[in-house]
């Protein structure tokens, strides 16, 4: 359902910049979705193909880029690649991190004519 | 679709307010990329890259930061109450303006998919609520608090409580412009639902461990759930509560007027830098 609505947002992006960029059809969107967005590829694809049927988007390409989720840790300092929000520091055990990458949900390129 | 400004806004239904008027509205807020969506220009076919970088919620975003601005300007402090369906909000929410609302000017904005049964809970207490009904939707967003505070005509100063559609997953993504998001967790549901749902604990500044009266009659540990909701959130406040025995509630009450002397606090500090 979350995805639902993500996709009619991404729909939106798309109109607005129909009119601003002065294009009528899109072939291919590029999003960047991290592992600590909360978002489901697989789902995000499937809302994808129903929210834009029959719009200007309607059969595009979907390619979903997934970046690793990285953090720093505030008691020794180590930057490392996590797996999930709860996971400690892999070289002390802390859990005080600080999220630097994972949480991205972003449009990153359009090809459209 | 929005009666009022005709924006297009699903199957969402915001209840009309009393006195509201259509006539002198005031739509303070403005919408934000309703481009035309007909437009296409004719002879421009061939394909192109786009490089856009833009986040999918930004949209969202904007709605969000016209609400929190709209709060800054008028005083208002606003809270975003989050939790699964039934862990208490609307219970907690009537016994803090039991408390609060005798001294203080106070309004709700109530979320859910249908009924309006929340919000006339609140207005028994004879503080003004408006209910949302988001229909299939599963959150509140930032347009929708937009328009339910034209409604609402809050007085400068006041308390605005957000109770959001019972969900632990993405109403934790949508800003709608609030001070601070407030995660309800009931002693029924376990204390491992801080790593079950890490988003919306991420999100939150403050744990309300609420249905206190119950921990002799289940098997949940205040110390794990509160453990458990800081190794995704190391900052996260913690406070017990029980909204059926009024356990903890001073303790709530002292922490919103805390946090909002803080807020605007804050504010002023930066104002007079600037
Ligand atoms: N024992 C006990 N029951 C509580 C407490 N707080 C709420 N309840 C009960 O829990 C049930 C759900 O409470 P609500 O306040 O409606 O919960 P909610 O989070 O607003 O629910 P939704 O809006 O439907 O998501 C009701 O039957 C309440 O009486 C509490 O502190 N102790
Ligand atoms: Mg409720
Ligand atoms: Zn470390
Ligand atoms: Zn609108
Ligand atoms: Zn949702």
């Amino acid at each position: 359902m979350h995805e639902m609505s993500l996709c009619e947002n991404i729909l939106g992006i798309l109109l607005d910049e129909a009119a601003s960029q002065n294009f009528s059809k899109v072939d291919r969107v590029c999003l960047e979705v991290g592992p600590l967005s909360g978002v489901e590829p697989e789902a995000l694809r499937f809302g994808f193909d129903v929210v834009t049927r029959g719009s200007l988007a309607h059969g595009a390409q979907l390619d979903i880029f997934e970046p690793e989720a990285t953090a720093t840790c505030a008691a020794c300092g180590t930057t490392a690649v996590i797996q999930d929000r709860f996971d400690p520091c892999p070289s002390c055990g802390s859990h005080l991190l600080k999220i630097k990458t994972g949480e991205e949900l972003r449009i990153k390129e359009l090809e459209v004519s | 679709m929005c009666t009022v400004c005709g924006c297009r806004s699903g199957e969402t239904r915001i209840e009309d307010g009393a006195e509201h008027s259509h006539g002198h509205h005031a739509h303070h807020h403005r919408h934000y990329g309703t481009g035309d969506a007909g437009a296409s220009v004719p002879g421009m076919s061939q394909s192109r890259l786009i490089q856009l970088e833009q986040d999918i919620l930004s949209k969202n975003n904007s709605y969000a930061n016209a609400n929190r601005r709209y709060f800054a300007e008028h005083g208002i402090f606003a809270l975003n109450l989050v939790s699964s369906p039934g862990s208490g909000k609307t219970s907690l929410l009537v016994e803090t303006l039991k408390r609060l609302g005798k001294t203080h000017a106070c309004y709700v904005i109530e979320g859910d998919q249908q009924t309006t049964n929340d919000a006339d809970r609140i207005r028994e207490t004879g503080v003004p609520a408006l209910q949302i009904n988001t229909g299939k939707g599963c959150h509140l967003d930032g347009h929708m608090i937009g328009h339910a505070l034209e409604r609402l005509a809050t007085k400068d100063g006041a308390y605005v409580f957000i109770e959001n559609v019972g969900n632990l997953v993405c109403p934790a993504a949508f800003d709608l412009g609030e001070a601070h998001k407030v995660a309800i967790l009931s002693v029924t549901e376990g204390e491992d639902k801080p790593l079950k749902y890490p988003d919306m604990f991420a999100a939150a500044d403050v744990m309300l461990l609420n249905k206190t009266d119950l921990l002799p009659y289940v098997d949940f540990d205040v110390e794990i759930a509160t453990a458990n909701a800081r190794k995704i959130n190391p900052d996260i406040k913690v406070l017990t509560v029980s909204a059926q025995s009024g356990d903890g509630l001073e303790d709530w009450v002292d922490w919103i007027g805390t946090a909002r002397a803080e807020l605007f606090a804050g504010c002023s500090a930066t104002d007079a830098a600037e």
